[in-house]
């Protein structure tokens, strides 16, 4: 071992730190663009797989390139002018830790477990032909352990559910993990999100649904084993196509789209 | 004694394996063995962490005062599974994703800073390269039995290909849930440290 000076230890963790940080951040910064590219790609697979656009061989930018990013103002409803705030640079998870983009959710009135809200959000569309088609709309909550990343799709009647997809989450791999599982999510298809009162009935049930005819088509079946999961996904979903989610953005986009159609 | 670059090679596995015979890396060896592909990664990433972490501390060993040795074999550990890290991050951006924290808590794992204290800081570079391989195969080959039986009874399948198709999709095979669950590796481990020792007692402690 090495002899001993008083100083010796102090220039030696210097210089390891010096060369160690060195090291660090040159892979840092040299990776950073394909680690971006790798996220941005990610996104753009989920929300194809929740509109169902998802193709195994095709490229996943030309198939994106169908859909149209767009940002709203969650509040009003109102999409947002492309000269105030540009998609490619607004960072919608980032945003809630702005306070002047998002703002704080009353604690009586936060069922999806968020603390902070954004203020403006993304939206995907997809238009056949002229006619607005699917709406993709991204959304997160609480479940039992962990925040639940997904997006929704919904189909042009603004209420039907074309597919949905969890991106990202904490949850008992097997149990509640199973939110990824294709099996259960192609359940969600053709879903009914409100009433005619324009409420937000969807469940999941407890285990497998026991609702039929009318009622069958706002239920949803559970996942065996997580219950609390399940219980997350249903309050995310009440938060988000109620009035402090999408609601408004939803109500004005059909009006706008009767018009023109 | 000095061992043979090739005992060095071969005894982590079987003989003193760092899982099974010095109870190390237990952590990790819960996390990601409910699947095999995460089990391989992390075993790949570990052999590459220990190899390079024991190789660089070896060779700068000399110049270590002891007083803060700790603390710079941490720093050289940790600033590995970094690069390691972002690596993945940027080539095998699914694998990390699975992965996720598992990665960098390599850091924390007591193989890498045993093998560091215990073999690096005594011995010339090149052994401790070899150590450093043969104690991430060890760990791999734990990791990997315990995986493979998690990943089988568990999901029904090997590598993400099913073998026993499960009801939840339409099959035979009724999942245990048990081995879904970390806490199950515990039993795992504990009974393939019973069977090596009870094949090999020399690995057994004396009372």
């Amino acid at each position: 071992m090495a002899k001993e000076s008083f100083f010796k230890p102090f220039y030696t963790v210097l210089v390891l730190a010096f060369v160690c940080s060195f090291l660090v951040s040159l892979a840092s910064v040299g990776l950073r663009p394909r680690q971006e590219a790798n996220r941005a790609l990610e996104q753009k697979k989920n929300i194809l797989l929740a509109a169902g656009l998802y193709q195994q061989d095709a490229d996943i930018d030309e198939l994106f390139a169908k859909i149209e990013p767009r940002i709203i103002n969650l509040a009003s409803g109102n999409f947002v002018e492309k000269n105030t705030l540009s998609v490619k640079d607004f960072d919608q998870l980032g945003s809630t830790n702005d306070k002047k983009m998002s703002r704080l959710l009353p604690k009586d009135n936060d069922p999806a477990g968020l603390r902070r809200l954004e203020k403006y959000s993304l939206v995907y569309l997809v238009r056949t032909g002229n006619k607005l088609s699917k709406i993709i709309l991204p959304v997160r909550g609480k479940g039992l352990w962990s925040t639940m990343y997904g997006y929704v799709a919904l189909n042009g009647d603004f209420q039907t559910i074309c597919g949905i997809a969890f991106y990202e989450h904490g949850e008992t791999p097997g149990l509640g993990g199973e939110i990824e599982n294709p099996a259960w999510l192609n359940k969600w298809q053709g879903k009914k999100i409100y009433n005619e009162n324009k409420e937000v009935v969807l469940k999941v049930a407890k285990g497998s649904s026991k609702a039929t005819g009318e009622a069958a088509q706002f239920e949803v079946d559970g996942l065996s084993g997580a219950t609390l999961t399940g219980d997350g996904v249903e309050r995310l979903f009440h938060f988000w196509f109620d009035k402090q989610g999408f609601k408004p953005f939803l109500e004005r986009l059909q009006q706008r789209e009767g018009k023109n159609g | 004694m000095a061992e043979t670059p090739r005992q060095l090679l071969i005894h982590p596995i079987l003989q003193r394996n760092p899982i099974a015979l010095l109870v190390l890396g237990i952590c990790s060896a819960l996390a990601v063995t409910g699947k095999l592909s995460t089990a391989f990664v992390m075993s790949v990433c570990v052999t590459v962490v220990v190899a390079f972490s024991s190789l660089t501390i070896s060779i700068v060993r000399h110049h270590i005062p002891s007083s803060v040795r700790i603390g710079i074999q941490i720093t050289v550990i940790a600033t590995m599974v970094i690069l390691v890290d972002q690596i993945l991050k940027a080539f095998y951006f699914d694998l990390s994703k699975q992965l996720s924290i598992y990665v960098g808590l390599i850091i924390t794992n007591c193989i890498v800073m045993g093998r560091a204290e215990g073999f690096a800081m005594n011995n010339p570079p090149k052994a401790s390269f070899i150590d450093g391989i043969g104690n991430g195969l060890g760990y791999g080959f734990v990791l990997m039995v315990v995986a493979f039986i998690r990943e089988l009874f568990g999901s029904g399948s090997l590598f993400g290909y099913e073998v026993l198709k499960l009801t939840s999709n339409g099959g035979w095979y009724v999942r245990n849930g048990l081995l879904l669950l970390p806490a199950s590796a515990f039993f795992l481990i504990a009974l393939l440290i019973w069977l090596l020792r009870t094949i090999d007692p020399d690995q057994q402690e004396n009372n």
